[in-house]
């Protein structure tokens, strides 16, 4: 399955075309210069080590904050092109449909998950509502938008096994849950470009496969691009079609998972000690004289 | 007996003593300059005369009320009552169905009560009145979770609006009514724009001056206002054009004298109470409406989180300026009301303390509690009114139900939250719903 993936690879048109993003806070250049591409119908993985400025990557696309610097042109499969960099922040996923999640679970703690999926629709459901006047009136089309949308929310809740939880309050899941929840929620938007901010982060080993099988099942059924922050190599190495190497605000590799994972500057400032024998010659050598001077 | 019962559990009776003693001793410390020392006039001056006895008496009572009380604490323990802390709210809403009902039940026939006589009824045309704010109120606080401490602004709003109007342009009620909630409404909008962007304690700094400007403005634009003097001469209300009056004068034919009855005082008020009444249901029925629209779960995801709503595309710049207008709204319809119910009004009906006793109707009764305000309604404006005759004790008693209301349920009365829709039916509660649940099980 992966090598027939790799193959229609290069084939699906761009989807977000960041190019020569900086942000600056104050003197503090968080990004510098930071240029790539994230194509339609693939996962592409935004790695690097902490403060290397991948999550202020997603703050730029996703409208909370503005770059100072850059281009991010998002191609829309329906409406067209955008430049989200020119887009008031709520907007963004308003208009040209980028949904995301966050590092930290965001979700409506208080309400119910059924709710959280709800709100989701909100737009489109305001616009069905007559925006509050029709739906007060109690009109026809609101009520069919509204069941339309429960019907969405209901889809999302079986793939992410949650529908026995619907009415539950969001805040009361266990927190692999709540991390299904809120994809499920982003997913709800009916995105084009879905952020996802460390996925994985805080789940088990069988809990990160569930979520790879999810991932996947979602670009492949749904035909969407997928963005990713994850420090997890088990979930980025095996279903990244595109990976993204940050280190200090500068991309340092790009390329696919073979490419990135042999790339001697990866290596260094990010995987270095944990690929065994696949260390630079210079580490290496290193590593074996310490071993012969403890020897003596 | 009770000793008995209590070293059986191991009760810690040396340790209870000790803080008896010294809860004693703190109430030494505070009788003593308060009632411990009286000043009385001597010949040649002012004499102090020492009073033994008063303070000793607080002590016992004192030593022996913390006694009783550990005890209760011990016997009881305090994780059960914590427990049970949201259950009663999660039972109340659950029997909502028919207590609602019941209550409006109860309110429509009150007046024909025979006990319900002319006092009872003012006091309850104030509790709706604070029902019905508190509505207002809780759109703000409860739904959108803004926390507003300047809603008397709006209810100032409505009342003015009603006056002027009324008295300049001779409109009538019903047509100054909707005015007056729209002018509240804009109002709301016009203090919603600056506060946007502020949070929390910032957000209540700035709307809490905005109350105070209102009425500042109130005060001092005496050409149009009359500032200090108030309007007074507010047309009363008129039942459809028949007004209450006795004689209402030439070729105008009065309440009484249309439907043939003779003249009471009480029909006017009863008038007023079905009135506040209606406002008062229209603004629930609303409110319980909107909140299972878009908007009104976008009040309710916005007060939860913020940012996850930025990222959901909802924009909550107009998402917040909904809210205060509306809330205001609402307001602005109270004030009208007050305004022709006291026939007069002054700026000194609008100041602080009315807004923090609307904010302390909706925060008592549970943010976004529907039942949970008219009880706290009832708490705060009806007990302290039936307690008239106590005089000054009365706001005492009113301070310590504050203060026990807090200990005992610090997310108001009846904090719990129904989901504004389920994926699978609950069981209706209820007799009946227990009916159907047994006979399945059967």
């Amino acid at each position: 399955m992966m090598s027939a993936m790799a193959i229609e690879t290069g084939r699906n048109p761009t989807l977000l075309e960041v190019e020569h993003l900086t942000m600056r806070f104050g003197g503090l250049v968080a990004i510098d210069d930071v240029s790539f591409s994230a194509k339609d119908r693939e996962i592409t993985a935004i790695i690097g080590p902490n403060g290397a400025g991948k999550t202020t990557v997603f703050n730029c696309l996703t409208g909370f904050y503005k770059p100072s610097v850059g281009r991010l042109a998002l191609s829309h499969p329906r409406k067209g092109e955008f430049l989200l960099e020119r887009m008031e922040g709520f907007t963004i996923p308003q208009k040209a449909d980028v949904a995301r999640t966050f590092q930290n679970v965001r979700l409506f703690p208080a309400m119910s998950v059924l709710e959280n999926l709800i709100i989701a629709q909100h737009n489109k459901l305001m616009r069905a509502s007559g925006f509050t006047i029709g739906g007060l009136l109690g009109l026809g089309t609101y009520r069919r938008a509204e069941r339309d949308a429960v019907d969405l929310a209901k889809y999302w809740l079986d793939r992410m096994g949650l529908t026995d939880r619907a009415d539950n309050e969001a805040g009361s899941l266990p927190y692999g849950d709540q991390r299904k929840l809120e994809i499920a929620r982003a997913m709800c938007m009916q995105p084009v470009l879905l952020c996802l901010d460390e996925p994985a982060a805080g789940l088990n080993p069988r809990e990160s496969e569930d979520l790879n099988q999810q991932l996947l099942y979602i670009r492949d059924e749904h035909k969407i691009g997928i963005l990713l922050i994850e420090h997890d190599m088990s979930v980025v190495m095996t279903i990244s079609d595109h990976i993204v190497v940050l280190d200090y605000g500068r991309k340092i590799s790009d390329g696919s998972p073979e490419q990135v994972r042999n790339d001697p500057t990866v290596i260094r400032a990010y995987l270095g000690e944990e690929e065994d024998g696949e260390l630079p010659p210079d580490v290496e050598q290193d590593l074996i004289d310490d071993a012969r001077r403890q020897e003596t | 007996m009770a000793t008995a019962m209590g070293e059986r559990k191991g009760i810690d009776f040396i340790g209870i003593v000790k803080e008896a003693a010294i809860t004693a001793f703190v109430v030494f410390v505070l009788a003593l300059p308060i009632s411990g020392l009286r000043t009385t006039a001597e010949i040649g001056g002012l004499g102090v005369h020492a009073r033994w006895d008063k303070v000793a008496m607080y002590m016992a009572i004192a030593f022996v009320g913390r006694i009783i009380w550990s005890l209760f604490l011990e016997t009881r323990g305090r994780h059960r009552r914590e427990s049970s802390e949201s259950s009663i709210g999660k039972h109340v809403q659950k029997y909502a169905h028919f207590v609602g009902p019941a209550l409006i039940v109860f309110a429509v026939v009150l007046p024909f009560m025979p006990f319900a006589d002319r006092y009872i009824l003012d006091v309850s045309i104030m509790v709706l009145t604070y029902v019905m704010l508190g509505w207002g109120l809780n759109i703000v606080v409860g739904l959108a979770g803004l926390l507003d401490l300047g809603y008397v602004a709006f209810y100032a709003v409505g009342a003015y609006s009603y006056a002027l109007l009324a008295l300049n342009f001779d409109l009538s009620f019903w047509v100054c009514l909707p005015m007056a909630g729209m002018f509240a409404a804009t109002f709301g909008m016009i203090l919603g724009f600056p506060v946007l962007r502020l949070r929390g304690d910032y957000l209540a700094i700035v709307t809490l001056g905005f109350g105070e400007m209102i009425r500042i403005i109130l005060i001092n634009w005496y050409s149009l206002t009359k500032g200090p003097d108030g309007l007074s001469g507010v047309p009363r209300p008129s039942f459809f054009g028949l007004p209450f009056e006795r004689n209402p004068g030439e070729g105008v034919e009065s309440f009484h004298g249309f439907f043939g009855i003779d003249y009471s005082s009480v029909h006017r008020i009863i008038f007023l109470y079905y009135l506040i009444l209606i406002l008062a249901l229209i603004t629930n029925a609303f409110t319980m409406r909107i909140r299972k629209l878009p908007v009104g779960r976008a009040w309710e995801a916005l007060r939860e989180d913020e940012t996850a709503c930025l990222s959901l595309g909802i924009n909550p710049r107009n998402t917040k300026l909904t809210a205060f207008a509306l809330g205001a709204m609402f307001g602005g319809f109270a004030g009208s009301f007050f305004a022709t119910r006291q026939g007069f009004i002054s700026p000194e009906s609008f100041t602080f303390i009315e807004s923090a006793i609307i904010l302390m109707v909706v925060v008592l009764g549970g943010q976004g509690s529907q039942i949970g305000v008219v009880l706290a309604a009832v708490v705060i404006i009806g007990v302290p009114e039936l307690f008239r005759e106590l005089q000054e004790y009365r706001m005492l008693v009113f301070g310590a139900a504050m203060v026990l209301i807090m200990i005992w349920r610090p997310k108001g009365l009846l904090a719990f939250r129904e989901p504004t829709l389920r994926l699978f039916e609950v069981k209706k509660s209820g007799l009946f719903g227990r009916k159907q649940a047994s006979e399945a099980a059967e």
